[in-house]
C-alpha cells in the first residue's frame, strides 16, 4: 500500500542546526499518527515539511506516492491546523471555514453550505456570522478544525492543537478528535510534546530528538518496550537502570527501564530486593508518586491511593517483577 | 536603600508609612483618583486644541458665510452662502478637480510604493536593517521642506541631471514624448504636472509607509501560512489577507497624502505650471486679492472632501480589522 506520507532520509538544516536530520519515515493511509518530542526535536518541522512550508535540505517526500518537493503548499491536497489557530481576523466564523472553498472558486452559496456542514461537524452549528474574537479558545479550535476539513484533505496535519486549551477542554477535544477522525478515516498527523496525548490518542508514535526518530511503534511498544534510554525516560517518566544495576538483577549489562507502576515499596528492612529510602511523596488523587533513593539511584515509584506509605527518610524495600525489567536496544 | 540583612524580618511593618509632605499626600491623592490625574493632564492640551485650534477654525468657517463688497472690497459680515456659489464658477471648480485629481494619484501612488517598502521592513527587517529602514524612511523628515522642493527642481529642470541622465541612456525620446503629452506634460518637468506628481509622492511617501508598516506588523505570519495552506495562491493571499489586513494602514497612511496635498501650496508653486491647485487658490485669495470670504470656503472644501472620504473607507470597512 502507497503510504500516506513517505519520508527518505529527510534532512532540514537551517545554517549549522539540524532541525531534521536523516529522517525515514512512513506514515499508514488512515491512521492517527502522534510526532513527539520536546521543544526544538524537530517534530513541528517534520510537520511543516509535509505543509510545505519548509522544504528539505536533502532526501525526498511522497504524498500518496507523489513527490511533494518543491511543490508550494497552497498545490497539496494537505491541510494544517495551526497551534493558535490562524483564524482569519476580518472574515467570520463562515467565511473562515469557507476560505479554501472561496480561493477554489466554488460558487457562494455552495462554500457556505459545506461550511455549515463543517461546523455542524465539529459541534458548533449557527456560530458562522461570529467574528473569530468572539470565540473562545476551544470554540476556535474547532473553527480551525472545521476550516481544514472543509477541504477534505488527503493528510490533516495537526500542530500542538490542545495546547492552549485547559485540562478539562483538552481531554473532551482529545476524544473528539480520535472519534472525529475515526469516522472521517483522513489521515492525521499529530504534533505534540505531551507524551500521555500522544499515547491516548495516536495509532503509532514516533518520538523525536535532536532532529532524529528515537523510535516509532504503537503506543504500548513506546511505553512498554522503549529502545532507548531518552524515550523510556521522556514517554511517562520510566526509571533508567543503569547497565550495572542491570547486571546485578538480570544478569546482563545493558540498559534497562523499569516503570513507576512496576515497584512495589515494601516496609522489611531485610530479604530479597533493593534497599532504598523514601525522599518524598507526591500526592496525584488516584495514585502516590514516590522519590525513592537506592543507593545513590534515584527510583520514582506510582503506588495506588489509599496504600499505607512509609514515612519520608525512612527505608523502605523495592522489589519487582523480572519481566518488568525492560532491557533496552542501547548501546552499553 | 539597600538592604539591611541585619534587620530582623519580624519587625517590618506590614503597612508602609506615607512619605508625608505634599507629595506623598498627592500620590495617594492621585491613586486613590486616577481620573483627577487624568483630568490635570489633559486639561492643558485640550484647552488649547479646543480655543486656539478648534475655535480659529471655526472662526474661519463663520468667515466662508460672509461675502465680500466687490466695489469696497470690504467685507460685508452677513450670512449668506453666495461665496459657496462663487466656489462653482467654472474656474473654481477647476481648481477644486486639478487638486483631488492630484491628490487621489499621489494617494494611489504612494500606497502603490509604499506597500513593498512597508511589507518588506515588517516582514523581513531585523536588528540592523530594522534601523536603517527607520533611518532612511524618516531621514528625508529631518531636512527643510523648502530644501528638498528645490534640490527636486534643480533635478527635474531642463538642464537637471534627470535629463542629462536620459540622455546618456539614449532615453531622452522617452521624456520628451511624455512632456510633448497633454495636461501631464509641459517645457520640462520641473513646469509641469508630472513634476508636481512626482515631488507630492516623495515628500509624502514617509507618512504612507510608516501606519502600512505598522499595520503590517501586527499581522501575524501564520495567517498567510494558513493562506496557503488552505489552496490560496500567493496573489490570492494578498488580496483577501494581506491587503484587507493593511487597509487600515493604508486608509490611514492615505488620509495623510491625501489632505497633506490638498492643502499644500507651496509644491504646486515652486513646481508646476501656473495653473492653481486648492491651496495656492487660497492663499491668493486671502492675500494679494483680500477675499477671506472665498478662501475660507476654499478651505472648506478639503474638509469635506475628507469627511466623505472617510466615511465611503469606513463603509467599505477598511476599519474593520482594527
Amino acid at each position: 500500500m502507497t503510504p500516506a506520507v513517505s519520508f527518505q532520509k529527510v534532512s532540514r538544516h537551517f545554517g549549522s542546526i539540524r532541525a531534521v536530520d536523516a529522517v525515514d519515515l512512513d506514515i499508514v493511509p488512515g491512521e492517527f499518527f502522534a510526532m513527539l518530542g520536546p521543544s526544538g526535536s524537530g517534530k513541528t518541522t517534520c510537520l511543516r515539511l509535509i505543509a510545505g512550508f519548509e522544504q528539505p535540505t536533502a532526501g525526498s517526500i511522497a504524498i500518496f506516492g507523489e513527490r511533494a518537493e518543491g511543490v508550494p503548499p497552497y498545490r497539496r491536497n494537505v491541510n494544517t491546523v495551526f497551534q493558535d489557530y490562524a483564524l482569519f481576523p476580518h472574515l467570520n466564523v463562515l467565511d473562515n471555514v469557507a476560505y479554501g472553498l472561496m480561493v477554489k472558486r466554488v460558487g457562494k452559496a455552495e462554500r457556505h453550505k459545506a461550511a455549515e456542514e463543517a461546523l455542524s461537524l465539529v459541534r458548533l452549528p449557527g456560530y458562522g456570522a461570529r467574528r473569530p474574537g468572539q470565540l473562545s479558545g476551544g470554540q476556535r479550535q474547532r473553527v480551525a478544525l472545521a476550516r481544514a476539513l472543509v477541504n477534505q484533505p488527503k493528510v490533516l496535519l495537526l500542530d500542538e492543537p490542545l495546547g492552549a486549551l485547559d485540562l478539562k477542554l483538552r481531554e473532551n477535544m482529545q476524544e473528539e478528535l480520535k472519534s472525529l477522525q475515526k469516522a472521517l478515516g483522513i489521515t492525521f498527523v499529530f504534533v505534540t510534546h505531551d507524551q500521555g496525548e500522544a499515547l491516548s490518542m495516536a495509532d503509532r508514535v514516533a518520538v523525536f530528538n535532536d532532529g532524529r526518530i528515537m523510535q516509532i511503534g504503537t503506543p504500548e511498544d513506546i511505553y512498554q518496550r522503549p529502545s532507548t534510554r531518552f524515550v523510556a525516560d521522556f514517554v511517562g517518566s520510566s526509571n533508567v537502570l543503569p547497565p550495572d544495576f542491570v547486571q546485578r538483577h538480570a544478569g546482563q549489562r545493558r540498559w534497562a527501564s523499569l516503570r513507576p507502576e512496576a515497584i512495589r515499596v515494601g516496609r522489611a528492612a531485610n530479604g530479597e530486593g533493593v534497599a532504598a529510602r523514601l525522599v518524598s511523596s507526591n500526592y496525584l488523587g488516584a495514585t502516590t508518586r514516590l522519590a525513592l533513593d537506592a543507593d545513590g539511584l534515584k527510583l520514582h515509584a506510582v503506588v495506588p491511593a489509599g496504600a499505607a506509605l512509609p514515612a519520608e527518610g525512612e527505608a523502605v524495600l523495592l522489589t519487582f517483577n523480572r519481566e518488568h525489567l525492560h532491557l533496552m536496544d542501547e548501546a552499553v | 536603600m539597600s538592604f539591611d540583612a541585619t534587620m530582623p524580618r519580624a519587625t517590618a511593618p506590614a503597612i508602609l508609612p506615607g512619605s508625608g509632605g505634599m507629595r506623598g499626600a498627592l500620590s495617594d491623592l492621585f491613586w486613590r483618583r486616577p481620573k483627577v490625574l487624568l483630568l490635570l493632564t489633559l486639561l492643558p492640551p485640550v484647552l488649547w486644541l479646543g480655543i486656539v485650534y478648534i475655535g480659529s477654525l471655526f472662526a474661519l468657517l463663520a468667515q466662508s458665510f460672509f461675502s465680500i463688497d466687490e466695489f469696497s472690497g470690504l467685507i460685508n459680515r452677513q450670512f449668506t452662502l453666495r461665496t459657496y456659489g462663487d466656489l462653482l464658477q467654472a474656474a473654481n471648480l477647476d481648481i477644486i478637480l486639478r487638486t483631488v485629481t492630484m491628490a487621489a494619484l499621489v494617494t494611489l501612488a504612494s500606497a502603490v510604493v509604499a506597500f513593498p517598502i512597508a511589507y518588506y521592513a515588517a516582514r523581513y527587517a531585523r536588528g540592523r536593517w530594522k534601523a536603517l529602514f527607520y533611518l532612511g524612511v524618516m531621514l528625508p523628515l529631518w531636512s527643510s521642506y523648502l530644501v528638498k522642493i528645490y534640490a527636486w527642481k534643480l533635478i527635474l529642470a531642463k538642464e537637471g541631471i534627470l535629463t542629462w541622465l536620459l540622455a546618456k541612456l539614449h532615453l531622452l525620446w522617452l521624456l520628451d514624448a511624455w512632456l510633448s503629452l497633454p495636461v501631464v506634460g509641459g517645457n520640462s518637468l520641473s513646469v509641469s504636472f508630472t513634476g508636481t506628481f512626482i515631488v507630492f509622492v516623495y515628500v509624502w511617501l514617509p507618512f504612507m509607509i510608516l501606519p502600512v508598516q505598522a499595520a503590517l506588523e501586527r499581522v501575524p505570519g501564520n495567517l498567510v501560512e494558513a493562506s496557503s495552506d488552505l489552496g490560496a495562491s500567493p496573489g490570492q493571499t494578498f488580496r483577501n489577507v494581506l491587503f484587507p489586513l493593511a487597509l487600515p494602514g493604508i486608509v490611514a497612511g492615505s488620509i495623510f497624502t491625501f489632505s497633506l496635498t490638498l492643502g499644500d501650496y507651496i509644491i504646486p508653486q515652486i513646481i508646476g505650471t501656473s495653473r492653481l491647485f486648492i491651496g495656492q487658490a487660497v492663499y491668493s485669495q486671502q492675500g494679494t486679492a483680500g477675499n477671506v470670504p472665498l478662501a475660507a470656503a476654499f478651505t472648506v472644501v478639503p474638509i469635506v472632501i475628507m469627511g466623505f472620504y472617510l466615511w465611503g473607507a469606513k463603509r467599505m470597512g477598511a476599519f474593520d480589522a482594527l
